[in-house]
């Protein structure tokens, strides 16, 4: 019962942290109701039984990746004109597409749910469970991720090099 | 009853050991600071000096709690809070003597590690919210400074996890009855005390708020109780990291093996987290801060690979221990 009960708080944050996410015309506190739209979903990955994606989303989602995204805008500093054009952005003729294409991805999710019967998961998957998921299993998942990391850092390398080049 | 009342009232002591902690410190570490550095300190209010403590706080306490007008004023007094909030999370885990914790996950060394890796969104928002160009420069600093020195700051962590075969902090103090960490995880040891030094930007690493350069960095437009909040921010992460160091490294609450256990176990494990605390202001006393640039290769170009080679020597010894090969 206290597990539904905090499922249903944490989901609620989530929610309503996103949909503010989207509505602020400031880049920084929109981001920072992301923050808190991901911690709301690390504490449902941990209500569910997957303490380990739970710790991750905290680490890389909320820890790495959204620091850089805040980085980012720092660097950007757009300040008062970048917020005038966010709100320019938020004009219905924009938003009216994709909100009817989400909602009929909502509908179709509702149905589904709706022809579920009972809790969808009560077993705990440990870390060393996920860790045998991704070196049995989804092995060549993992491969083919980290090819494209290493890509993706020789490229970057590469484009930073030239930089600093035409710099000296 | 109690059972049930005992994390709580736990929760509670630390929470207020953290605060008192924390204010202790700062005459402490100045008072060191002092003996290292051939001069006195803070010794003329009470004995030792220790009244200074009190007279710090009510200067801080009525302080006139400004915001500037030109900062972001929601994000601009969220952000020293945020810092507080997350290092006091990070001690829910720490075992600090059989059954003498909040709570015992089986993924306590993960969450401390979200935890630390959440503090960087107080220094990175306070820099952002104050519109201040040092302070800017401050937050920029940190991001790239805690962003880069997390990554193996976790990593140094993996050989641990490794021997012990758990992520629980409990199960990990058990795996070192024998031998301590310390011992068998040295290149893992000094990655993450210098890690830990960077995340807690504590001088040698304070590049975000070098003030040679950049007046105070991130907290340039801070005072009063904000301020304060920071700073009481950075000795809780001087605390957590000295805890973690112990709790991963020393054996957390067990005596060294040689001696035995003839001390009672939160004893041992409070004296150790001062030995280590203390070896950070020697740290500070003896070491002067680098360069920015100096500070980044040193991260990736040296600890990134010392990290590697820790994760693979240690990989191989165990399956060669297990007979692997």
């Amino acid at each position: 019962m206290l597990e539904i009960i905090l499922f249903y708080i944490a989901a609620s944050i989530a929610l309503i942290a996103t949909v503010l996410a989207m509505t602020r015309a400031n880049a920084i506190h929109a981001l920072i109701y992301l923050i808190v739209s991901l911690l709301a979903v690390a504490v449902i990955f941990f209500l569910i039984g997957a303490p380990f994606a739970a710790a991750l989303e905290i680490v890389i989602y909320a820890g790495a990746i959204m620091v850089l995204f805040v980085f980012v805008i720092m660097m950007l500093n757009l300040g008062e004109e970048g917020d005038a054009r966010e709100r320019g952005l938020l004009q219905p003729k924009i938003w009216a597409g994709p909100t009817l294409l989400s909602l009929m991805l909502f509908a179709e999710l509702l149905y589904m749910i709706s022809t579920i019967e009972g809790p969808v998961s009560m077993q705990v998957v440990t870390a060393k469970d996920v860790g045998l998921a991704l070196f049995g299993p989804y092995v060549l998942a993992v491969e083919i991720a980290a090819m494209l990391l290493l890509a993706g850092l020789v490229g970057s390398y590469h484009l930073g090099r030239r930089y600093l080049e035409r710099e000296v | 009853m109690s059972e049930q009342m005992f994390p709580v009232l736990l929760a509670l002591a630390i929470l207020l050991g953290g605060v008192a902690g924390a204010a202790v410190l700062t005459w402490w570490e100045r008072r060191l600071l002092g003996f290292w550095q051939d001069r006195y300190g803070p010794n003329r209010l009470g004995p030792f000096g220790i009244g200074q403590v009190i007279a710090d706080m009510i200067k801080l306490l009525t302080k006139d709690d400004w915001v500037p007008p030109f900062a972001d004023r929601v994000v601009f007094i969220f952000a020293p809070t945020a810092i507080v909030v997350a290092m006091m999370m990070g001690f829910a885990v720490v075992p600090f003597a059989p059954d003498l914790m909040i709570i015992d996950v089986n993924i306590g060394l993960l969450f401390f590690l979200g935890m630390t890796s959440l503090a960087v969104y107080s220094v990175l928002l306070g820099g952002l919210a104050s519109n201040n160009k040092y302070a800017l420069l401050g937050g920029l600093r940190s991001a790239a400074q805690m962003v880069s020195y997390e990554v193996f700051m976790g990593l140094s962590l993996m050989g641990v996890v490794m021997i012990s075969g758990s992520f629980s902090l409990v199960d990990i103090v058990a795996a070192q009855t024998n031998v301590w960490f310390c011992f068998s995880q040295v290149l893992g040891l000094l990655v993450f005390v210098i890690a830990g030094i960077a995340e807690s930007h504590r001088l040698p690493f304070d590049l975000p708020e070098a003030e040679h350069e950049l007046t105070a960095g991130f907290h340039t437009e801070y005072g009063g109780m904000k301020f304060a909040m920071f700073m009481l921010g950075e000795y809780l992460g001087l605390m957590l990291i000295s805890c973690m160091i112990v709790t991963l490294f020393f054996g957390g609450w067990l005596g060294p093996a040689f001696i035995g256990h003839w001390l009672p176990p939160l004893a041992w494990f409070a004296l150790k987290v001062l030995l280590v605390i203390n070896f950070f202001v020697l740290l500070r006393a003896a070491i002067p801060r680098p360069r920015y640039d100096q500070l980044m290769s040193l991260g990736w170009k040296v600890m990134l690979p010392i990290t590697l080679v820790n994760l693979v020597i240690t990989g191989a010894v165990l399956l060669w221990m297990e007979g692997g090969f």
